[in-house]
């Protein structure tokens, strides 16, 4: 199948950008959509081209490295997919398709589509953890966990920190990213003796880091590659309020 | 002995002796520690962020050590550790069905096929106890039975239920644990962390590993770094085969600047091709993906019984398939490990009976499981692995059976260590997959996780102390000689490269060679191919440096040049693969050679000739040092499993 791309192309986070047109033939439908972004960049580097620049690791949809606007919608048109894991199966020969970076004010451009999402480390530094230093812990059968509650961790543990969520958001929001590791970590009976701090701690780094606030929009669902439930935002709240009651702390 | 020579024996000066119950306690007895005041004045450097890497850096910054980390990802919390999917064995015995340390010892020694060392391995089933209540304490989900408490299932190569998993998702759980720990470090200074950095030499001062040299993969600026200590957490080195289970980025230079530099590099022959993968769908293929091992315990791989045989799966009546795996090797069945499983995938299809394009698949069928089980089981297993099969082949597991090829997916070798886990380069230490130590010539299932972090949290944090009680060594500056020539070679490389301004793209370059690879150092190995295969890739190197287009400029955001010095070591180590391969004239484990099988085609080991770790010494002609391997407790025997 042939392809017509409209790509932004931006140098450095101070150029200004701009949407460039390729064509690119004879593709696989089998083939990913980032096996295609090969296949271009192959042809840009013969004919003398600089190569876009996309971040990208496993391919396999985990590492949460890769991602990418395309056609405005992030990860692309499949629901719960990364865009390594989107195959050119889904589009049809002849599309023009818009491939853009995650546009947030937290997240600045580093060259095309790659944009720097340490913003996202930095919440998890404010608390997104539980503190067990190596050595200390007791016997894992020590505390027994009910099932739904480890179940239900584990989803919203599922996230692999790609940002679609807040490139999707109007308010470039980190609400559904802060409010999962909120509830994996709150969710547990490990978790309880941080869970007023956590939630306080992480809401004021992901403030501090630019991000927007939350209006409830739900596109950050919408798009979220592992189906993060905008109900973990409303439990983020519940825990807020009860952290931030004057006699919680 | 064209292709080498040989040099003298080594042995492991660290390990103790005595009851192999008592050597890790011995050892941290006897191994010098450094107190908490004088932790604070000494610096460790870590390469890589994976389950080895994470773990290390944050247990290191716990004791009070300065911690640098490395990663050349844009976040530490994205190493490859995180695909892993099946899960993390562990000798608990929650199960009662007979399992303990002794027991994980002796399945993991039998299952590297007698060429790892005892010490080694008794430790890691030993210290394998403590990382799950580690994980469970830092709030890692594992699955639960409805009493709370954690769930087990079984894996390949053993008949205890003893691996502790979270979905498909293991690794991704783990590593976010070590990463959760880790940036908790960060946020209390006692690591800096360096994302989007690549290491691009190490730095050896007065014989001493002393810092590296880095590349900040977005400025392009060249800096050295200067410590201590320097920990290589930077995995393995599959992407060799271009194609593997690897994601891209996975790379050997940090692991062969070392080696370069007087590292030894052991066992590079020894590497594993996984039995699950998505057979490949056509030339834009840019990496493989696994399906979890785990699958095997309830999907039952086949393939036609008489080859030709083009009929869709559900049209092939019972009585005319093969579930050869059940019928060659009945006590095992479907859970024969990785090696065995490999193999006989593959000799299934040279007989014309493979199924999918170009005849390279056979079936895993879940139709009987779903029966049994009921939908709803198979889902709550395996749903998000069912999932990704669906996504990347468009085909559904739950109505036809999965195709399934192997893949080339670990490798056992890497830098030699002692049990210090520390190299031949005094302060170069070597954790998780980089390391070469405990899975001999093959790893079963579920225990790469378990040596990463048996590494990072457990063993280097006790073993380091040892070697840096002698410190803090020398004050060093960037004006040394010694790091001005490390970071001019450095500089040097990388004009080299954008300089030869050819007409082939690096990935060209890198599918030949990964092409050569899989055919002449793959599932099965001769000494034709091999001797064929070394002349093939030292023609290509030279190709590479007259013909390797690399645009763009050293100081920007460049990933072809990332990707250019990578293939570029690439060659180097794909070479002493081959040569290793080639003088290791045994079937052991991963390494097949047909010259090497009993008459019903098993690998066939050569225990008197053969029975050592080959540690090889960098040079023009590289060196053989051997290090034989004594078995006390675990004597070799063929290994079964019929």
């Amino acid at each position: 199948m042939n392809l017509k791309l409209r790509v932004w192309r931006q140098r450095g986070p101070s150029d200004p950008g701009r949407m460039i047109t390729y064509s690119v033939e004879d593709l696989s439908p089998d083939a990913s959509f980032l096996e295609m972004l090969d296949v271009l960049n192959e042809k840009l580097i013969l004919d003398g081209d600089d190569p876009i620049a996309f971040d990208h690791d496993c391919r396999e949809g985990i590492c949460g490295m890769c991602g990418m606007m395309i056609n405005g919608v992030a990860h692309g048109p499949e629901r719960a997919t990364t865009t390594c894991q989107l195959h050119l199966r889904h589009f049809s020969d002849g599309d023009t398709i818009d491939v853009e970076p995650w546009r947030a004010a937290a997240f600045p451009v580093v060259k095309d589509l790659a944009v720097d999402r340490g913003a996202f480390d930095r919440i998890i530094q404010a608390g997104g953890y539980i503190t067990a230093p190596t050595g200390a812990a007791p016997d894992a059968h020590a505390t027994p966990v009910p099932k739904a509650d480890a179940d239900a961790a584990f989803e919203a543990a599922t996230c692999i920190g790609c940002g679609a969520c807040v490139a999707a958001c109007p308010n470039g929001s980190a609400m559904l990213f802060t409010a999962a590791k909120v509830a994996h970590l709150g969710l547990l009976p490990q978790g309880q003796p941080e869970r007023h701090t956590r939630v306080l701690d992480m809401i004021d780094a992901q403030d501090a880091a630019g991000f927007g606030g939350c209006t409830n929009a739900g596109e950050c669902t919408a798009v979220c590659p592992k189906g993060i439930p905008l109900t973990l935002i409303g439990r983020l709240n519940s825990d807020y309020r009860h952290a931030a009651a004057p006699n919680s702390r | 002995m064209d292709h080498y020579r040989l040099g003298e024996e080594i042995r492991d000066a660290a390990a103790p002796d005595g009851p192999v119950e008592t050597r890790w306690e011995r050892r941290r007895f006897e191994a010098k520690l450094v107190n908490p005041a004088n932790r604070r004045k000494l610096t460790v450097i870590v390469v890589g962020t994976g389950l080895a890497g994470g773990s290390a850096a944050a247990t290191l910054a716990e004791a009070g050590y300065r911690v640098r980390s490395y990663c050349y990802q844009d976040s530490p919390r994205r190493a490859h550790s995180i695909a892993a999917q099946g899960g993390i064995n562990a000798a608990k015995n929650y199960r009662n069905d007979g399992d303990s340390i002794y027991r994980l010892f002796y399945d993991t020694v039998k299952g590297g096929d007698f060429r790892a060392r005892e010490s080694n391995v008794y430790r890691l089933a030993e210290v394998s106890v403590n990382i799950i209540d580690q994980c469970v304490a830092q709030g890692v989900p594992f699955a639960r039975e409805y009493g709370g408490l954690l769930d087990n299932r079984s894996f390949g190569g053993t008949q205890v239920s003893r691996t502790f998993y979270a979905r498909g998702q293991t690794g991704q759980q783990l590593l976010l644990g070590a990463y959760q720990a880790m940036e908790r470090q960060i946020a209390a200074g006692t690591i800096e962390m360096f994302a989007r950095h690549e290491m691009l030499e190490l730095i050896v001062v007065g014989g001493r590993a002393r810092g590296i040299v880095v590349r900040d993969l977005v400025t392009g600026e060249i800096t050295t770094d200067l410590a201590d200590a320097v920990v290589l957490a930077s995995g393995g080195y599959s992407n060799v085969y271009f194609l593997s289970t690897n994601a891209k980025g996975c790379n050997v230079t940090a692991s062969w600047r070392a080696h370069r530099k007087g590292a030894l590099f052991a066992n590079p022959c020894f590497t594993q091709i996984h039995p699950t993968c998505i057979p490949q769908s056509g030339e834009h293929q840019s990496k493989l993906t696994l399906m979890s091992e785990s699958l095997r315990n309830d999907g039952r791989v086949w393939v036609p019984l008489s080859s030709g045989d083009t009929r869709p799966p559900g049209q092939i009546p019972e009585d005319e398939r093969d579930y050869y795996l059940e019928r060659i090797y009945p006590a095992f069945g479907n859970l024969v490990p990785r090696d065995i499983a490999s193999r006989a995938a593959k000799n299934v299809c040279d007989e014309g009976r493979g199924v999918g394009p170009g005849g390279l698949g056979v079936y895993l069928d879940f139709a009987d499981a779903i029966e049994r089980l009921g939908r709803h089981a198979v889902e709550e297993r395996y749903g998000n692995l069912f999932e990704m099969y669906q996504r990347i082949t468009g085909e559904d597991p739950y109505e036809v059976p999965m195709r399934i090829y192997p893949a080339m997916h670990y490798t056992m070798g890497g830098l030699w260590v002692d049990y210090d886990l520390q190299s031949t380069i005094p302060g170069l230490f070597v954790i998780g997959e980089a390391n070469f130590s405990d899975h001999g010539a093959n790893r079963l299932g579920a225990s790469a996780l378990m040596q990463g972090l048996a590494d990072g949290y457990f063993v280097l944090p006790n073993t380091i102390n040892n070697y840096l009680a002698s410190g803090p060594f020398d004050r060093l500056d960037a004006s040394h000689e010694a790091v001005v020539a490390a970071r001019t070679a450095v500089e040097d490389r990388l004009t080299k490269l954008l300089a030869v301004d050819g007409d082939r793209t690096v990935d060209s370059f890198h599918r030949e060679l990964g092409h050569i690879m899989w055919e002449h150092c793959g599932m099965e190995r001769t000494e034709e191919g091999l001797t064929k295969a070394i002349s093939l890739i030292r023609g290509l190197r030279d190709e590479f440096w007259t013909r390797v287009q690399v645009p763009g400029t050293g100081e920007q955001l460049n990933q072809n040049l990332e990707k250019a010095g990578r293939v570029a070591d690439f060659f180097e180590l794909a070479e002493l693969m081959c040569i290793d391969a080639l003088h290791r004239r045994e079937s052991c484990g991963g390494h097949f050679r047909a010259e090497s099988q009993t008459s019903d085609g098993e690998a066939l080991r050569h225990d008197d000739e053969f029975g050592y770790v080959a540690a090889w010494e960098y040079g023009d002609l590289p060196t053989l040092h051997k290090e034989r391997l004594d078995f006390e407790y675990v004597h070799p025997s063929t290994r079964s499993y019929k």
